[in-house]
């Protein structure tokens, strides 16, 4: 660390004391509070993981977590789907193609996803002798998959406004390097195009995996026993606060572990683009 | 159509005015929360950008937290255990007591609380846009450090963070819809109920999407013509 300098034969001057100034006894006392109230939740939650409250509920909340998983995965994939010729919709120069695109995209990214979760989950019943007709009402009955619906409709909206962002980011020259190069259309897209759009696109959709886990927990509203539904059964039968401690624990861990996952990930995957 | 035009009327026929008073108190929850979110994260993103690494870490992790939660799981927490506090206090104190918490309270601070974690990131990101030589320009000028911060440094940061501060207004107008959950009779809560009396779920909550959509170009056009308004330095330059 205080290797001598080469050129001068002295060594570097110490670092100056931090004096204690207002900052510093501020952040002290912050973190101090933090570790106290951490301290305090670790402990509640170490006394508790043998109370009968735990034992009742622990299958409930590991059965929630699975729903939720399943909820956010097939959501997230279905949107993924839909949100390819969603983007090229909208990126199109048809005004016919792009603006009912712009309109879908617009309808689902400027309402709360409640309402769109209520509108299809109760709506569908306005609709039941035509959904009967078409055989589509044994569908709609089952909120899972309104749920799985909406949800998929909402992030596709969302994800399809990823793509056509990350596409349009691609500079103008790799389609025409990829012209020059005597490549049909489709083949520069996804051989040239794509990729590079793909790799702009990594955190957004990483925040977009995260939303949707988080906005997962509107579908305890309609019914589903998801980790949020499980907790709140939890709760109105016990009355006991932990239902919602251990929750937000298990959330808190779900998005943070995602997260981390999610940085090695872009890290690994641009690591070419590191200077 | 005319029987769902009757629907909607205002008057004693129709759900009209009962929905206006919800979408009265989901703009107003809104606006409520707005102040509150904007001071706490403007003071977040000042710890998050001090040299003081303790400081630092502290916001860090209130961001952690508050990003990370699911917004109805905060708003439960906050509803549940500022009750449950309340009540052992009272109990503590030796009144027999059933507290109930104002849902419109409770979902202020939840709100707050979400929306203060993200507006700090937006702030933190204004802060790191302005160039050192504002600071070492307002030192020169002998101002102290509170009045360069108020005078040369916050105008330029409210133009760098409107665009995000705007997005994050509209995301907090559609998180509002959430606080029909415990109670609220917002937009949302109040069309529910329409929804059930006449049991038209289609029409009333296919209402209440277009009422935020409304509300969001509304947003939309209010937030154009602030950006507009903080920018017009740039032109005279």
């Amino acid at each position: 660390m205080t290797a001598a300098s080469p050129a001068t034969g002295k060594a570097p001057p110490p670092p100056k004391p931090r004096p204690w100034n207002r900052d510093r006894v501020l952040g002290h006392v912050l973190m101090a509070l933090w570790i106290v109230s951490g301290g305090y939740l670790l402990l509640y939650l170490a006394g508790n993981v043998t109370s009968p409250f735990v034992q009742n509920y622990f299958d409930d909340y590991v059965e929630g977590f699975v729903i939720t998983v399943q909820i956010v995965s097939l959501s997230l994939l279905i949107g993924a789907a839909l949100s390819v010729p969603i983007a090229l919709a909208r990126a199109s120069s048809w005004r016919i193609l792009s603006a009912p695109a712009y309109a879908y995209v617009y309808f689902f990214r400027g309402t709360p996803l409640l309402a769109q979760t209520f509108l299809i989950y109760y709506g569908a019943g306005s609709f039941r002798p035509e959904l009967q007709a078409i055989g589509l009402w044994g569908f709609f009955r089952d909120a899972f998959n309104c749920v799985v619906f909406a949800f998929a409709l909402n992030t596709s909206a969302y994800q399809a406004e990823i793509l056509r962002g990350a596409i349009q980011n691609v500079a103008r020259g790799q389609w025409e390097g990829g012209q020059a190069l005597g490549l049909r259309k489709p083949v520069i897209f996804f051989k040239v195009i794509l990729p590079q759009a793909l790799i702009v696109a990594l955190r957004p959709y990483g925040n977009e995996i995260i939303l949707m886990i988080k906005g997962s927990a509107i579908a305890s509203i309609v019914t589903i026993y998801d980790l949020m539904g499980e907790t709140r059964r939890a709760y109105s039968r016990s009355y006991d606060f932990q239902a919602y401690i251990w929750a937000a624990v298990l959330y808190l861990i779900i998005v943070e572990t995602l997260r981390r996952i999610w940085d090695r990930i872009e890290a690994r995957l641009t690591r070419h683009l590191k200077r | 159509m005319e029987e769902a035009l009757t629907l909607i009327s205002f008057g004693p026929d129709g759900w009209g005015d009962e929905i206006a008073r919800g979408v009265l108190i989901t703009i107003s929850l809104a606006i409520a929360t707005l102040p509150f979110g904007l001071f706490l994260g403007f003071v977040i993103a000042l710890a998050k950008q001090s040299e003081e690494p303790s400081l630092r870490m502290a916001a860090n992790i209130y961001t952690t937290i508050f990003r990370g939660l699911p917004e109805l799981l905060t708003l439960f927490l906050v509803y549940y255990g500022v009750q449950i506090g309340l009540q052992e206090l009272v109990k503590l104190l030796g009144f027999d007591v059933f507290i109930e918490v104002n849902s419109f309270a409770a979902g202020m601070v939840a709100l707050a609380l979400v929306f203060s974690s993200y507006a700090s990131e937006a702030f933190l990101s204004a802060f790191r846009g302005i160039p050192k030589g504002q600071y070492e320009g307002g030192h020169a000028l002998g101002l102290s450090r509170g009045q360069t911060m108020r005078l040369v440094v916050f105008p330029q940061l409210i133009r760098l963070a409107l665009p995000a501060l705007g997005n994050l207004w509209l995301i907090l107008l559609k998180e509002t819809a959430l606080v029909s959950v415990i109670g609220l009779s917002d937009l949302v809560r109040q069309s529910g109920i329409a929804a059930r009396v006449t049991k038209e779920p289609f029409l009333f909550f296919g209402i209440a999407c277009l009422i935020y959509l409304v509300l969001a170009m509304i947003s939309s056009v209010g937030l154009t013509r602030i950006e507009a308004w903080s920018k017009r330095g740039d032109t005279a330059r």
